[in-house]
């Protein structure tokens, strides 16, 4: 049901950014979207890779510090209300959003979306009960063409 | 502005330092029997170390047995945390003040009602050997509360019949505001505050040297005579190092004169001694080494030979003043590790508690010191490990607040955390090197 997310900390200077993309890019792993949270001292980068386990063991032993979170991918109808609807059902269930960032594609008139909720279980249960699409790994990476 | 720098009036308070050495030795001889007589009855870790020397009072039969007694050292203090060398009841006892110790707690200090009257003496002797006298108007901005520096000056400012404003530190725009508003002619700060304050007077385009400003009484951390040339240059006062610490009373154990030939001991009621820190055998006048003090009068707390770890020289020559007090050659060290920012004592170990009481393990860390504009900066650098990555930013602002929280409470100064990326702080084969001190004086 859920994705594995990696989060890696950066601090904000020039080349911190591309050091583990190299990384990642050297072993020929593809990252399928990325969000970058940023403060004036550090960022947070997320990563949504498919061999999420052999990309967190490359990055730590060159250094990086890599926290595995689980987020849960939604379909999201690609027109006006459509993410409004979701949020309705998600603030209903009491459910709070820490973070959200978006796949490019799209299928189907579906955007892709992935929410880290601070309750993921709660928020799947009142998800499935008002028929939102949660897309798992597997489905994930289908759409994805890996 | 012609600012004039005159000794004032003669305070009878300083007839002591000028007793011909004979009549002073004789003084410092009683004293110090009456004062190991009273530790050794009243404190029970000097009377245990006394009896593990097979040692008594009486075996003290001159001032040069004051060898044989044992030390007093820092950890003493902390281990006692935080009434254990008191030698008087706590009914007689009407002050406590603290200072930063090594580890989380503070070091206590106390004083009955004669220990704060002889305190207040020592810096109404201070404030005369520098031409400080009634009449005078002076601004206080040394800190107020459980800091020696800010009550100890007052008692003495009062003591001396001048004119007191209790400001205390910080707010910088007040405090010219007031020195130029109510015709200051005296401060006592640090001296780097006081290079901030002619920084920031220049910006609001007040000149200090046209104000009736004449004297600094400055200290609390050590200083240049760069430093001096500089704050005297830029505002035309005369600027005087003033010595003391915590442990044996606070400030006013020594100060400069008018002549400003280093800090003239008070040494009728804090005896001083210099030793070599590796042997601990003493040395004589004229060499470097750690600077030995013994309380005289104090009753609450008395402090027999305790080693400050500040590494200087005693001289004895004669000074213009015509004191025969010995004077401590400037500072030039400590033979540990303890920082001095914006006047507070900082250990590293201190740094390294915080750290821990919020994180459980200790994390890799890096202090750095700098200054600007005069004014010290303290950044503690982090290295984040996997137990305390969030993957929320907020995770991660909640860390770094905790930090800086831990770090004010346990030191009382605000340190800018630095959350730093693994591995990038140095490490080194046996002790990493913490500290960058950055200052230049």
């Amino acid at each position: 049901m859920k994705v594995n997310q990696l989060s890696v900390f950066l601090e904000n200077q020039p080349g911190a950014l591309s050091a583990p993309c190299r990384l990642l890019a050297e072993a020929g792993i593809n990252i399928q979207t990325f969000a970058l949270a940023d403060t004036q001292q550090f960022g947070i980068l997320r990563l949504i890779v498919p061999e999420w386990q052999k990309a967190k063991e490359l990055l730590e032993k060159n250094g990086f510090v890599v926290r595995v979170t689980e987020v849960v991918a939604l379909e999201v109808p690609d027109r006006p209300g459509g993410l409004l609807a979701l949020l309705e059902v998600i603030e209903q269930a009491r459910v709070n959003v820490e973070y959200v960032y978006a796949f490019t594609a799209k299928q189907d008139n579906q955007g892709l979306m992935l929410f880290r909720f601070d309750n993921p279980d709660a928020a799947i249960r009142a998800l499935q009960a008002n028929q939102i699409n949660i897309v798992g790994t597997v489905g994930l990476f289908k759409r994805m063409g890996t | 502005m012609i600012k004039h720098h005159e000794p004032g009036p003669f305070h009878p308070a300083s007839a002591m330092d000028f007793l011909p050495p004979e009549q002073l030795r004789d003084i410092q001889f009683n004293r110090l029997k009456d004062m190991v007589q009273w530790a050794y009855d009243n404190v029970g870790l000097f009377r245990k170390r006394m009896m593990g020397l097979t040692l008594t009072p009486a075996d003290l039969k001159s001032l040069d047995d004051i060898v044989k007694l044992p030390f007093t050292v820092k950890t003493d203090l902390r281990d006692a945390y935080p009434f254990g060398l008191f030698a008087s009841s706590m009914r007689e006892i009407v002050r406590f003040h603290a200072s930063s110790g090594t580890t989380g707690k503070p070091i206590v200090v106390a004083y009955t009602q004669e220990d704060v009257n002889d305190w207040a003496r020592a810096m109404v002797r201070s404030f005369a050997a520098c031409g400080v006298h009634a009449g005078d108007i002076i601004q206080n901005a040394y800190g107020y509360g459980l800091f020696t520096g800010g009550l100890g000056a007052h008692y003495g400012a009062e003591a001396i019949g001048a004119s007191v404003i209790p400001i205390s530190g910080g707010n910088t725009d007040r405090q010219i505001m007031v020195m130029k508003d109510f015709g200051v002619t005296a401060i006592c700060c640090t001296p780097s505050y006081f290079l901030h304050l002619i920084e920031r007077a220049a910006e609001l385009g007040v000149d200090l040297k046209e104000l009736p400003l004449r004297t600094g009484v400055l200290g609390a951390e050590p200083w240049t005579e760069s430093m001096r040339q500089r704050i005297e240059t830029e505002s035309g006062i005369k600027a005087y190092d003033i010595y003391g610490l915590s442990e044996i009373v606070g400030p006013g154990v020594a100060m400069e004169c008018l002549h400003q030939t280093g800090p003239h001991i008070f040494e009728d009621m804090f005896y001083p001694e210099i030793i070599d820190p590796q042997t601990g055998q003493p040395l004589p006048d004229g060499s470097e080494g750690e600077l030995v003090l013994t309380t005289l009068c104090k009753r609450a707390m008395p402090m027999i030979r305790y080693r400050t770890r500040d590494i200087t020289s005693l001289a004895a020559d004669w000074c213009p003043c015509g004191r025969t007090l010995r004077r401590i050659c400037r500072i030039s060290r400590r033979s540990d590790d303890m920082l001095i920012i914006r006047g507070v004592n900082l250990y590293p170990s201190q740094i390294e508690a915080a750290l821990l009481k919020v994180e459980g393990t200790l994390p890799h860390y890096q202090i750095i010191v700098d200054r600007e504009k005069g004014l010290d900066t303290l950044e503690v650098q982090v290295e984040v490990t996997p137990e305390v990555f969030s993957d929320t930013v907020g995770g991660m602002e909640r860390l770094q607040a905790r930090l800086t929280h831990s770090i004010m409470s346990i030191t009382g100064l605000h340190a800018d955390v630095r959350l730093v990326a693994p591995r990038t702080l140095q490490r080194s084969e046996g002790k990493a090197k913490r500290v960058l001190d950055k200052r230049q004086m």
